[in-house]
């Protein structure tokens, strides 16, 4: 099981940051890697509604992404699928990885936590948990890229 | 064709749930390359079954066999990982800008909201 795990420590109590991913005018804020418009935020919030998300980047293309809402704890937790319906990797048509935020309250507001991890086979995700050995961090280190720091290799 | 890369992953992952293959990746690593009797001296298990465990990492292209005379000799086989890593790095790329965004927005939001509460 591979998965992506990024840490924000953010001057902004949970409910802002909760809003900030859960509303359209949210999402459209800041969602996508470069400073290029998010197109639409259709955002059903509730556990079995769906989200769609589409922008655009700098260079023109499209790209968007659908899931379902799998947990929704308000200001604490927010779980849902995730998959490219439009111009993501070629390697990853129909695939569905899992996102996770938790809003956990600091001292100077919300410390967020996103986790993006890969679902395969129903094998990987029995091993989902169980925990991979110093092995694989072994190896993952052995091909470490530049910004390892925030990757997280782990079942 | 279109999941030829993401069977192969699933088969990396598959593979490298099990300890016993963890171990022998791990020992892969750190001697470069080591024959089959002597990987399978460490564990409580028999010839036969360490084996087996080897036809999975190689099926799974972690690993490569050669055999010279009666000695099969095992090597690591980094590519596999390697596009675990790929997956990674892409989704860090999107969602370490994207963050750093919502940053941005949501301590503005905290801004005006304390504004408000004056």
């Amino acid at each position: 099981m591979t998965s992506l795990r990024l840490v924000r420590q953010i001057r902004a109590r949970p409910s802002i940051v909760f809003e900030a991913l859960t509303t359209p005018e949210g999402i459209t804020s800041w969602w996508g890697p470069d400073a290029g418009p998010v197109l639409f935020a259709d955002l059903d919030v509730r556990v079995g509604g769906r989200f769609k998300v589409r922008f655009r980047m700098l260079d023109g293309s499209e790209h968007e992404s659908t899931g379902e809402y799998l947990e929704v704890a308000p200001h604490k937790r927010l779980v849902m699928s995730w998959q490219w319906t439009l111009g993501g990797e070629p390697d990853e048509a129909g695939n569905v990885s899992r996102l996770e935020f938790h809003f956990d309250p600091i001292d100077i507001g919300t410390q967020l936590t996103l986790t993006h991890a890969q679902l395969t086979t129903e094998t990987s995700r029995e091993s989902h948990g169980r925990g991979w050995t110093g092995a694989l961090d072994k190896l993952t280190r052995r091909f470490a890229l530049a910004s390892a720091g925030d990757l997280d290799v782990r079942a | 064709m279109v999941n030829h890369r993401s069977d192969h992953l699933d088969r990396t992952f598959a593979a490298l749930g099990d300890p016993t293959r963890r171990a022998i990746l791990a020992r892969l690593e750190r001697e470069e390359s080591a024959s089959v009797s002597d990987l399978s001296k460490p564990f409580a298990i028999k010839l036969p079954a360490v084996m087996k465990h080897l036809d999975v990492l190689d099926e799974a292209r972690l690993i490569v066999r050669s055999k010279r005379g009666r000695t099969v000799t095992v090597r690591l086989r980094p590519e596999p990982i390697r596009q675990a890593m790929d997956w990674l790095s892409r989704y860090e790329r999107f969602w370490s800008k994207s963050l750093d965004r919502l940053a941005a927005y949501a301590e503005r939001k905290e801004a005006e909201a304390r504004r408000r509460e004056r």
